[in-house]
């Protein structure tokens, strides 16, 4: 559904790929440097690029009141919104694919700690992100200045994801450490918050 | 207001009187830190009440969620603004007196990063609040008030081990070692006066609430009135 228009994926790459542009010229920075601050860049990169997106989400339901027939509808609200998140997961999952060479090109990165660490660090702070972001959108949908509300609630509550994204990375591009630690921590936080969102979705969805 | 709610009001502010006067004059100057010490009379007090209040919003939002009862929204309204104004407090006292004591204002350490984000999250609620449409606001906010509850431990546990892997020089000058009697004796006055201060405050904007509510029903009613004549 969401191959109909490409103005979602179309501008999350744009959006992304200026903000690798615009912290390159603000660090400016070497390549031992870069493998320091890359982990934090790429995720709030792709924080960002992700809340363009999924601010866009239940948008588009709203626009013909297709939210209201989801409401009526007998399918279970639970499947609405793990089609939801794991439409807007293969989203962010592409842009991640994208995204992730220029990286490497822009900022010479080379990766000292094994790279299929990185996918999997990847793979669960994707599923953080957005399975927040797809609820907490259902929310803020509801509120009179939508666009902003979503970072609004999601980043204070997506602090210790990111902190987890942010750190794993860095130690693994780095080489110093090993990320098991923020990897469980990653997998607690997906667990509970997915949990925690499935149980709580049927109230957000029929809240009038 | 009832009788039994006034004397109860009197009563904490004597208490609040009382304990002031621990704090400030009874209870001896501390060693090491001089009379900036005297600021924890207020400072964990304050984060006890924020705590006691999140607390009681995450509880009012669960029985708003199961019960759909507009009582315990106006209690978790009541609490999370109650408990924001307390954390407030400890976020500006808390560096008042590491500035002094520590030789810097802040520092990334997991209690402090912990209350931070939790008046992060907090705040964020109350925006939350004052911009959720109409009938909305209480599910919403209900729904932000157990997500809010339940990221606080994982923000600590996660920001704890990330600052044991980097400690910071800094610390070390905390209240670990135990706190000498006439010391803990002011503070227990203070940690008393301070828990019903805050239980005051959300009973008062708890009512206040529920009359702004009473408020709103009326005005719905009077529209429809209207609307039938």
């Amino acid at each position: 559904m969401e191959w109909r228009s490409k103005d979602a994926i179309n501008s999350m790459l744009f959006f992304s790929l200026l903000v690798v542009v615009i912290f390159s010229f603000a660090f400016n920075p070497t390549a031992e440097e870069s493998r320091l601050i890359a982990g934090g860049l790429i995720w709030v990169a792709f924080l960002f690029a992700a809340v363009v997106a999924l601010n866009q989400t239940w948008a588009r339901e709203l626009r013909n009141q297709v939210l209201d027939a989801y409401r009526v509808s007998p399918a279970p609200p639970h499947a609405l919104f793990i089609a939801k998140a794991l439409g807007n997961f293969l989203f962010v999952v592409i842009l991640e694919v994208v995204m992730a060479p220029l990286f490497v090109v822009f900022y010479q990165l080379r990766s000292v700690g094994p790279v299929w660490q990185l996918v999997v660090v990847a793979l669960l702070g994707t599923w953080a992100l957005v399975v927040n972001g797809t609820f907490f959108a259902a929310m803020s949908i509801r509120t009179r200045n939508r666009e902003i509300m979503l970072p609004l609630i999601l980043f204070p509550i997506s602090i210790p994801a990111l902190l987890a994204m942010v750190d794993a990375t860095t130690m693994i591009l780095t080489g110093d450490g090993t990320p098991s630690f923020w990897l469980k921590t990653l997998l607690v936080y997906d667990v509970i918050f997915t949990a925690v969102s499935l149980l709580l979705f049927e109230s957000v969805l029929n809240a009038e | 207001m009832k009788p039994i709610s006034i004397a109860f009001i009197v009563f904490t502010l004597a208490l609040l009187g009382f304990s002031t006067y621990q704090a400030l004059v009874v209870a001896p100057t501390e060693a090491t830190m001089g009379d900036v010490q005297r600021i924890f009379y207020y400072h964990v007090p304050s984060a006890w009440v924020a705590g006691m209040c999140f607390f009681v919003n995450f509880l009012a939002s669960a029985v708003y969620l199961w019960k759909k009862n507009l009582d315990a929204d106006a209690m978790a309204a009541a609490s999370a603004e109650v408990g924001v104004v307390f954390c407030t407090i400890v976020l500006i006292t808390g560096p008042i007196w590491a500035r002094p004591v520590w030789g810097i204002w802040w520092t990334w350490d997991a209690r402090l990063t912990t209350t931070l984000v939790l008046w992060l999250i907090y705040v964020s609620y109350l925006v939350l609040r004052r911009f959720a449409a109409g009938g909305q606001t209480q599910v919403l906010s209900a729904v932000l008030g157990i997500f809010g509850f339940l990221d606080v431990p994982i923000v600590y546990f996660s920001i704890r081990w990330f600052r044991t892997q980097h400690p910071s020089p800094v610390m070390g000058g905390g209240e670990d070692s135990g706190l000498a009697p006439p010391i803990l004796h002011a503070f227990l006055w203070n940690l008393l006066a301070f828990t019903f201060v805050g239980i005051v405050l959300m009973a008062v904007r708890y009512h206040l609430q529920k009359m702004e509510n009473q408020v709103e029903a009326a005005h719905a009613q009077l529209a429809l009135q209207g609307d039938a004549r």
